[in-house]
C-alpha cells in the first residue's frame, strides 16, 4: 500500500487498482469542525480533477477534487451522520470514497508523504 | 481545498461565572438581568386557543371547501395583544440597530433611515393599493415610480432603469440577463465573465446562474483591477465583465473608463456593482466611465431601511445598448396618461424584453421611501453624502493607520470605506477578536474577512450619518480593543463578555440542524 | 440637510487630520473629465419635510385606495385587515434599522423572530421546516424549481394551467437561461377538460417536478394526493404553491397531501398591499432535502454559557461562500415583512387563523351566490376558499374599467392576466375577504348588473 498525497491535500492510498481517497490532517485542521460531508455514489465516473466530494465548515465549503481517473466504488457512509470524523481521524476513519484507477500511471505525478510534508511547510 | 474564510465559530466555555465584582458569583433567580430580558418562544408562552385579533362570528353556510377542511390541529400558537407586543418589545432590545449606534459595516452603507420615508411610505394612497387595479386607478404610482426613475437616471447619466428587481443580487441578475440577451440578439453566444478576484461572491453565483463560466482578473498590489491582465484576456469569448466600483477595497478604480472602452472594443459588455454607490452619489455619474449596466441598492446609498435582513430594492440603469432588453414590467408616459406595459405581446417594437423577474412591479414601498429620502436631499445634498461619507471614512483610516496594518493606505486615500488588515495582531489573534471586542464595546463590527484579497481584512464604512463626535467616540473604542489584540489580552478571546448571548456554537447547529420549534414531548419521544 | 450632522468647522478639523487642503484632494482617483463640479443641475436642491410631504400627498391623491371603495381584488395579492401592533412592533428601530443578523450575540431578537416564522410557516404549509424568507412567492416559486432540477438530477418541470401567469413568466424568463424545459398551459372556462387527468398523463421519468397551485388562479382548490402519487412514482418531485396563506387555516395544507416543496406568497398576512411591494416569499419542504434549499435558515443552539440562542446556519449553500457553485444568487430574505407576517401569525394564533378563514370562505360563499344570480353571469369554479372565478356574458376587460369609473374595484379579467389567449376574454377573478362588507357585495353585484343589462347605473 503507498500513499500519495495532491497540492489540494487530498490523500489517496493505493493497492493495485483500488484506491482510499480523504482530505489531509493540514486540510481538516484548515478548515476547523466539518459539519457536513457529502461523498460520490459507487459508479460514478471521474476524470482526474472533477470534483468528487463535498466539505463543509461552519464558515468554509470545499470541493474535493479527484486525484486520478477512475470509478467510485463506496463513498463513506459514516460521514453523513458523523462528520466530525473528518477531524478526529482524516486520514484513517474519515476517509470520503473508494476508487478503481483507470490510469495508474497518473499517481506518478502526486506526491509522496515526505513531498507532501515539505509543501504544507511552506505554506 | 479551495478555502474560504477561516473564522470558526465554536466557542470555548467560560469557566465559572464572569459577574464576579467581589469575588461573589451573581445571578438571579429569573435569569434576566434588570433590563436584559430573555424571552421565551411564542409557542412556549402561547396556546392553540388564545388569539389577539376579534374576529366576526359568521352564520354557517354550506362550504364549497369540497371536503378538503383542514381537520388535523396546525400547531400555531397565540397570545394576547398585550403579550405580543411585549414579546416583540423584548426580543427587540437584544438587537443591535442603526438607531442604537454607528454601525460600520462596510459595503452595507448602514445609514441614518429618516422616519419621514416611512411616513410617506404609509400613505394610504400608495400602502392600500392593489398591483392590478385598472391603471386609471394608480396613476400617482405610476408617476412617483417614473420620478424616481428620472432621478436615477440622471444621477447615473444612464438612458433606461429597470425598477422591478427585488434587491441588489436580483438587479445584479438583471443586468447579466440583460447583457446575455443583447448578445444573443445579435447572435454572439459568448461564454465567460470575468470578475475581479476582490468582487463580492454575488458576483461569480450571478454570471453562473446565468449559464456563464466565472473567471478571476487579478488585482495590483495597489487593491485595483489589474487592467493589463485584463486587456489580455479579452477576447471573442468574453461576455463581459462585472466590475465594483468604487471596488470592495474601497478603492476607485481609475481606469474604469479604459476597461470600458476595452471590453467594448473586444465585443463585450460591462456590469458595475452598484453596492457602493454612496461614495460617488452627486459627485460622478457611472454613465460618465461606459459601463452598460448598474444596479443601485435603494436600501444602502438611499437609505431604505435594511429592516434585519431584507426586504431591499435593486433597480438596474441601462445605457443604450441594453435598454431594449429591460425586463418586465415597466412604465411608459405618453401625454398625460401613465400605461404599465406588462405583456410582451403589447410591446412597441423598440423593445426586445428578456422578460419578467418578479410577479408585480418591484418595490415601491422601497421606491416610496427612496423618493422621499432623495428628494429631502436633491442634488446639492447627495453631493454632500457623498463628501461626507468618504471624509469619515478617511477620517477613520487616518485616526487608526498608526496602529493598525492599512494594506491600501499608502497609496492615497480611500472612497468610503477604509480597509485593515489583521497584520501585526498577538499571535492567536485575528480579526474576530477584533469583532467580539467592538460587541462589548457597544458597537456592531465591522464586515470581516471581506474581500479576500486581504488577511483577516476588516472594512469599515462609517457612512455620513456619524457626527464627528461618534467617529471619535468609535476610533477610541476601536483603537482600544486593537491595542488589547496587539498586547495578547486573553480576556478578548472570550469576548463579547456584555452582549445578550456569549459566543454561539455555529458548529452545533450546522452539524445537527433544529430549524423549528417542537413540542418537548415529540422532541424526547424522537431520541 | 438634516440628515448630515457634521459642521463645516468640523470638516475642516477633519481635512486637517486627514493631511489634505480639500474634500476634493480624496476624490483624486476619479479622473479629471469624470468629475462633477457642482450639485447635478438638472435635479432640484434639496426639500424640507413639508415640501415632501406635499409632493407626496398630490401624488398619492391620483390613486383610488383600495380601503376606500368596494374592493374585489385578489389575483396573488390579497387585501386583509393587519392589526396596529404590527406596524407598531416593525417599525421600532431595533428591527426595522438592524442589519441581516450575522452577528448572532447581538442579533437575537432578528434571530429568534425568525425561528419562530420558520416554524408557523413550515407548520401552515405543513411541511417539516421552512426558510427564513425569499423575495416573494414568484421568485419563491421558482427557486422551487431549480430546487427540484438539483435534487433529481432533471430538467423538465410541468407547471399547471392554475398557476398564476405571470409565476409562470418568472419561471419562464429564468429556465430560458438555465437550460430547464417547462410545460406549461393555459386554464379554459369551459370546464370540459378534466385538467388533473391531463396533468397526471403528463408525468413521464423526465420529470423532475410538478407544480401547481392551491388555490389556483382561478380559486380552485383540488386534492393534490394523486398528483402527489404520480410525481413519486416517477421520481418527480410535487411543488405547490400558496398565494393565498388564508386559506391555510381553512383546508387541508399541502404538506398533508404528499407535497415535498411548498411555496408561497406571505403578504396576506401581516404585510398589505403596496402595490406588488415588497411582500415575503414563503418556502418549506421536507427535512431530507434542506441542504438543497435556497435562502437564509435559522438554527437553534447553544452558547457558551449554555443558554440557548439561534444562528444563521448551513450558510455554507448561500453566494458569498459558494460563489459560483451557490445553491442560487439571494443574498436578502424580506426580513421586515416576515417580522410583519410573524407578529401578525402571532396575534392570530392557530384559532384566528381559522376563525379568519371562515369569514373570508363565508363571505366569498355569499358573494358568489349573489353575483351568479344575475343573468348571463355563470360560476366557472368549483370548490373555493376566497377567490372564485365568473364567466360573463362579453369582455371582463371593459367591464372591470367601466366598474372602476364608478369607483369599484370588482376583480382582476383573465383577459389582462393572459392578453393573448382566446376563449379567456370573459373571465372576472374575484377574491372577497373579511374586509368585504355586505353592503359591498351589493353595491358590486348591482352596478354589474345594471352594466351588463345595457344601463348606466
Amino acid at each position: 500500500m503507498i500513499r500519495y498525497f495532491t497540492e489540494d491535500h487530498e490523500w489517496i492510498e493505493v493497492e493495485e487498482e483500488e484506491a482510499t481517497v480523504g482530505i489531509t490532517d493540514y486540510a481538516q485542521g484548515q478548515l476547523g469542525d466539518v459539519v457536513f460531508v457529502e461523498t460520490p455514489a459507487a459508479e460514478t465516473i471521474l476524470a482526474k480533477g472533477d470534483d468528487a466530494a463535498v466539505v463543509e465548515s461552519v464558515k468554509a465549503a470545499s470541493d474535493v477534487y479527484a486525484p486520478v481517473s477512475g470509478e467510485v466504488t463506496d463513498g463513506n457512509e459514516a460521514l453523513v451522520d458523523d462528520p466530525a470524523l473528518v477531524n478526529s481521524d482524516p486520514e484513517g476513519e474519515g476517509w470520503f470514497f473508494k476508487m478503481k484507477l483507470t490510469d495508474t500511471s497518473e499517481l506518478n505525478a502526486l506526491m509522496d508523504e515526505d513531498a507532501y510534508k515539505e509543501f504544507i511547510a511552506d505554506l | 481545498m479551495n478555502q474560504r474564510d477561516l473564522n470558526q465559530g465554536r466557542p470555548s466555555r467560560i469557566e465559572g461565572d464572569i459577574d464576579t465584582t467581589n469575588g461573589r458569583k451573581l445571578s438571579t433567580f429569573s435569569g434576566n438581568k434588570a433590563l436584559m430580558l430573555d424571552e421565551p418562544l411564542i409557542f412556549e408562552l402561547g396556546s392553540r386557543e388564545t388569539c389577539g385579533v376579534d374576529i366576526d362570528v359568521m352564520e354557517p353556510i354550506e362550504s364549497r371547501l369540497g371536503g378538503l377542511e383542514r381537520h388535523q390541529p396546525i400547531g400555531l400558537a397565540g397570545l394576547s395583544e398585550s403579550e405580543t407586543v411585549r414579546h416583540y418589545t423584548r426580543l427587540s432590545r437584544q438587537n443591535y440597530a442603526i438607531d442604537l449606534g454607528l454601525f460600520p459595516l462596510g459595503s452595507c452603507t448602514m445609514k441614518h433611515n429618516p422616519r419621514l420615508n416611512e411616513k410617506m411610505a404609509r400613505i394610504a394612497g400608495f400602502a392600500d393599493i392593489h398591483p392590478m387595479q385598472p391603471i386609471s386607478t394608480v396613476q400617482g404610482a405610476l408617476e412617483l415610480i417614473d420620478e424616481l426613475a428620472h432621478w436615477l437616471k440622471t444621477l447615473t447619466g444612464m438612458p433606461a432603469v429597470a425598477m422591478s428587481p427585488k434587491a441588489g443580487a436580483h438587479g445584479e441578475l438583471c443586468g447579466i440577463l440583460a447583457i446575455r440577451a443583447a448578445l444573443e440578439a445579435r447572435g454572439d453566444a459568448r461564454e465567460v465573465i470575468l470578475v475581479p478576484e476582490s468582487a463580492h461572491g454575488t458576483n461569480p453565483a450571478t454570471a453562473a446562474f446565468a449559464g456563464y463560466r466565472v473567471e478571476e482578473i487579478p488585482a495590483t498590489e495597489g487593491g485595483r483591477v489589474d487592467v493589463e491582465a485584463l486587456a489580455a484576456r479579452l477576447g471573442p469569448d468574453v461576455a463581459g465583465v462585472m466590475i465594483t466600483n468604487p471596488n470592495t477595497c474601497g478603492l476607485f478604480e481609475p481606469d474604469m473608463r479604459k476597461i470600458s472602452d476595452l471590453v467594448h472594443a473586444a465585443g463585450g459588455l460591462v456590469y458595475c456593482d452598484g453596492a457602493n454607490f454612496n461614495a460617488i452619489v452627486g459627485r460622478v455619474r457611472p454613465g460618465d466611465l461606459g459601463i452598460d449596466a448598474m444596479h443601485i441598492n435603494l436600501h444602502k446609498t438611499f437609505s431604505t431601511p435594511h429592516g434585519g435582513g431584507g426586504p431591499g430594492s435593486g433597480p438596474v440603469v441601462l445605457s443604450e445598448a441594453l435598454a431594449p432588453y429591460a425586463p418586465l414590467p415597466y412604465v411608459t408616459k405618453s401625454s398625460d396618461f401613465f400605461q404599465l406595459v406588462e405583456e410582451e405581446q403589447s410591446l412597441s417594437e423598440d423593445s426586445d424584453t428578456f422578460g419578467r423577474m418578479t410577479a408585480f412591479h418591484g418595490q415601491m414601498g422601497m421606491f416610496t421611501r427612496a423618493l422621499s429620502y432623495i428628494m429631502s436631499h436633491g442634488a446639492d445634498g447627495l453631493k454632500q453624502v457623498s463628501e461626507d461619507a468618504v471624509l469619515n471614512a478617511n477620517y477613520i483610516l487616518r485616526s487608526m493607520d498608526d496602529v493598525l496594518d492599512a494594506p491600501f493606505g499608502h497609496s492615497g486615500p480611500c472612497m468610503h470605506e477604509a480597509l485593515f488588515s489583521d497584520k501585526g495582531l498577538a499571535d492567536g489573534f485575528s480579526t474576530i477578536n477584533i469583532s467580539k471586542g467592538l460587541i462589548d464595546e457597544g458597537y456592531h463590527p465591522m464586515t470581516m474577512y471581506f474581500p479576500l484579497v486581504v488577511h483577516g481584512a476588516m472594512l469599515v464604512e462609517p457612512t455620513e450619518t456619524e457626527s464627528k463626535h461618534a467617529l471619535d467616540n468609535f476610533i477610541g473604542s476601536f483603537r482600544h480593543v486593537v491595542n488589547q489584540a496587539k498586547e495578547g489580552d486573553q480576556s478578548l478571546l472570550q469576548a463579547p463578555h456584555f452582549a445578550p448571548r456569549a459566543r454561539l456554537d455555529e458548529t452545533a447547529a450546522a452539524r445537527r440542524p433544529i430549524l423549528v420549534w417542537n413540542e418537548p414531548e415529540t422532541a424526547q419521544a424522537a431520541e | 440637510m438634516r440628515y448630515l450632522p457634521l459642521s463645516d468647522n468640523e470638516r475642516g478639523q477633519m481635512l486637517a487630520k486627514i493631511g489634505v487642503q480639500s474634500i476634493d484632494d480624496l476624490f483624486v482617483d476619479v479622473p479629471e473629465e469624470a468629475r462633477l463640479t457642482g450639485p447635478i443641475r438638472e435635479l432640484p436642491n434639496h426639500a424640507s419635510e413639508m415640501a415632501v410631504e406635499r409632493h407626496f400627498k398630490a401624488l398619492a391623491a391620483k390613486n383610488t385606495v383600495a380601503g376606500e371603495v368596494p374592493f374585489f381584488i385578489g389575483a396573488g395579492a390579497y387585501r386583509h385587515h393587519v392589526p396596529a401592533s404590527v406596524d407598531h412592533i416593525i417599525q421600532r428601530g431595533e428591527f426595522l434599522t438592524a442589519y441581516t443578523p450575522y452577528q448572532p450575540e447581538i442579533a437575537q431578537g432578528t434571530l429568534q423572530m425568525l425561528f419562530e416564522f420558520q416554524t408557523q410557516v413550515a407548520r401552515m404549509l405543513g411541511t417539516d421546516v421552512a426558510n427564513a424568507s425569499m423575495y416573494d412567492g414568484s421568485t419563491s416559486c421558482w427557486e422551487a424549481i431549480s430546487m427540484a432540477r438539483r435534487i433529481t438530477k432533471k430538467k423538465k418541470a410541468i407547471l399547471s394551467p392554475g398557476v398564476h401567469p405571470h409565476y409562470v413568466s418568472v419561471a419562464k424568463t429564468m429556465a430560458r437561461f438555465t437550460g430547464d424545459i417547462l410545460d406549461t398551459s393555459l386554464p379554459t372556462l369551459d370546464g370540459t377538460t378534466d385538467l388533473e387527468a391531463e396533468l397526471l398523463n403528463s408525468i413521464d421519468d423526465e420529470t423532475s417536478c410538478v407544480v401547481v397551485q392551491y388555490p389556483d388562479i382561478l380559486g380552485n382548490i383540488n386534492d393534490l394526493t394523486r398528483i402527489s402519487h404520480k410525481a413519486q412514482e416517477y421520481k418527480a418531485l410535487l411543488i405547490a404553491v400558496v398565494t393565498e396563506p388564508v386559506a391555510m387555516g381553512a383546508i387541508k395544507s399541502p404538506g398533508e397531501m404528499g407535497a415535498d416543496i411548498v411555496v408561497g406568497e406571505g403578504q396576506s398576512i401581516g404585510v398589505g398591499l403596496q402595490f406588488g411591494g415588497p411582500y415575503v416569499g414563503l418556502f418549506g419542504c421536507k427535512a431530507k432535502y434542506v441542504r438543497q434549499m435556497p435562502g437564509r435558515l435559522c438554527g437553534e443552539t447553544v452558547d457558551a454559557e449554555g443558554k440557548r440562542g439561534f444562528v444563521l446556519t448551513l450558510s455554507t449553500r448561500e453566494q458569498h461562500i459558494r460563489r459560483d457553485k451557490a445553491t442560487s444568487n439571494i443574498c436578502t430574505n424580506s426580513g421586515l415583512c416576515a417580522l410583519a407576517f410573524s407578529v401578525h401569525m402571532t396575534l392570530l394564533g392557530e384559532k384566528g387563523l381559522r376563525d379568519l378563514a371562515m369569514v373570508n370562505h363565508t363571505k366569498a360563499v355569499k358573494a358568489a351566490d349573489r353575483l351568479t344570480s344575475i343573468e348571463g353571469v355563470e360560476m366557472v369554479t368549483g370548490n373555493f376558499f376566497n377567490e372564485f372565478t365568473l364567466r360573463l356574458p362579453t369582455d371582463a376587460r371593459a367591464i372591470v374599467q367601466q366598474l372602476a369609473d364608478q369607483q369599484i374595484l370588482g376583480g382582476v379579467s383573465l383577459g389582462r392576466l393572459y392578453p393573448d389567449s382566446d376563449g379567456l376574454d370573459n373571465g372576472l377573478v374575484i377574491a372577497v375577504t373579511e374586509t368585504v362588507l355586505d353592503e359591498d357585495i351589493e353595491i358590486f353585484a348591482n352596478a354589474l348588473e345594471t352594466i351588463l343589462s345595457g344601463g348606466v347605473s
